[in-house]
């Protein structure tokens, strides 16, 4: 779900980012706590009519869940073991569908947008010391840093495997936090080179 | 006009710069010199990231010292990682990004936005995650994101070290282009070609400095 924005014109990608993020609200609120086959069905329903007038594709929206899947099916199992089949058919089901009404969202809002109306709800808290616009920037790192550390942890892996060390915890972790840490702190000098807190 | 006073510079109890006088007016000057010799503090004493122990270092009358934000909207920089330098997650998000303090609406942003992609021929991805841009993408999109503002300087602090002979040499294309002043850190001497002026820096100090031909045979005897 990090930088998945698929340009187009749909209603869904015309629709103010803050009105898909109350929605979202909603949505997840009523998977919660109205806890029913019936709510899930409804909700599949009501996410696949969205998912059609956004014009993304069957694919790239189911794409959105693959990442949910192992979580998904570790609480289903839970379920099954700790109550019952349906119960854990409705939670499971909830999950899989707030991971795909956030992932249409995802699909269908630039970020920046997404975080503009996040620092739009955030403004009113100024009074209380919270700065929005750091908020925001926090958050844009956040899913900007994602794919970065992602593709340390492949480097460290291919160097662990290159002096064949496969199987050695600390030969991946020292050197994939030195890296983490050392990108942080170039990350660091590039905000303040582009006049973050200027 | 970037000028260093009697520049010196240490991390902890290590010098890694000493005594530095220099007057950069040329409109293109390299900075060549072995790993570890200074040239990258040296680089960053330009746009106020690192602000000099001793000495002062001045661009236009201000001191980095005392005018960092002034400065910083004057001089661009742009480092060797460009993933380290890219801080959104889109290319248009990022670009977009440096001119968040400009004044311009939503719609004037955009469009100086789009119109600097076009530029650097990177329009054709606004809307792409930045992290899929192969590595000298990656680097345009950095270079985009600080010419964007219009520095009037621009120090590059080896740009091109990560990249491949065809992408460094699109990055040496671009440079020679900008009507900007550029500082360029580098070890590939042959993007010094056409430059007026290589300052040799050798562990700390400025060992050489003039005319490209005889500051970078200085420098190759140093290498020696």
């Amino acid at each position: 779900m990090i930088g998945l924005y698929v340009p187009g014109t749909s209603v869904v990608h015309r629709a103010r980012a803050g009105v898909k993020l109350a929605l979202l609200a909603l949505f997840l609120g009523v998977l919660g706590f109205w806890r029913s086959p019936a709510v899930v069905a409804g909700g599949l329903a009501v996410l696949a009519a969205v998912t059609a007038l956004a014009r993304v594709g069957p694919r790239r929206a189911l794409a959105q869940v693959r990442p949910a899947l192992v979580v998904v099916l570790v609480v289903f199992a839970a379920q099954v073991w700790l109550a019952d089949l349906e119960k854990a058919a409705v939670v499971a089901g909830s999950l899989l569908l707030a991971v795909a009404a956030a992932g249409v969202v995802t699909l269908t809002t630039r970020t920046e947008d997404l975080l503009d109306a996040v620092v739009r709800v955030l403004r009113p808290l100024r009074r209380v010391g919270v700065d929005p616009d750091r908020v925001g920037l926090v958050l844009a790192l956040t899913i900007r840093t994602v794919p970065v550390l992602v593709s340390l942890g492949e480097e460290v892996r291919d160097a662990r495997r290159a002096r064949g060390a496969e199987r050695s915890v600390r030969a991946f972790a020292v050197p994939l936090v030195i890296r983490a840490v050392r990108h942080a702190d170039r990350l660091g000098e590039a905000l303040a080179a582009r006049g973050v807190d200027d | 006009m970037i000028r260093l006073e009697g520049v010196s510079h240490r991390y902890g109890e290590r010098w890694v710069l000493r005594d530095v006088d220099l007057e950069l007016a040329e409109r293109r000057v390299g900075v060549v010199g072995a790993n570890g010799s200074g040239k990258s503090t040296l680089a960053r004493l330009l746009n106020g990231l690192v602000v000099p122990t001793s000495g002062r270092v001045l661009v236009g009358g201000l001191d980095t010292a005392k005018d960092g934000p002034a400065i910083r909207r004057r001089v661009g920089f742009v480092f060797t990682d460009p993933d380290a330098q890219i801080v959104m997650p889109t290319v248009a998000e990022d670009v977009a990004f440096s001119l968040r303090r400009s004044g311009l609406s939503k719609a004037e942003v955009r469009a100086r936005t789009l119109a600097a992609l076009d530029r650097f021929g990177l329009a054709g991805h606004a809307d792409h995650p930045a992290h899929l841009l192969s590595g000298g993408q990656k680097q345009l999109l950095a270079f985009t994101a600080v010419l964007v503002t219009d520095p009037e300087v621009l120090v590059c602090d080896e740009p091109t070290t990560l990249l491949d002979a065809r992408n460094a040499a699109r990055v040496t294309a671009l440079l020679a282009e900008l009507p900007q002043q550029v500082v360029l850190v580098t070890h590939h001497l042959e993007q010094l070609d056409g430059f007026d002026r290589v300052v040799v820096v050798d562990e700390g100090r400025v060992v050489a400095d003039g005319a490209p031909a005889e500051a970078l045979a200085a420098y190759r005897a140093l290498l020696l």
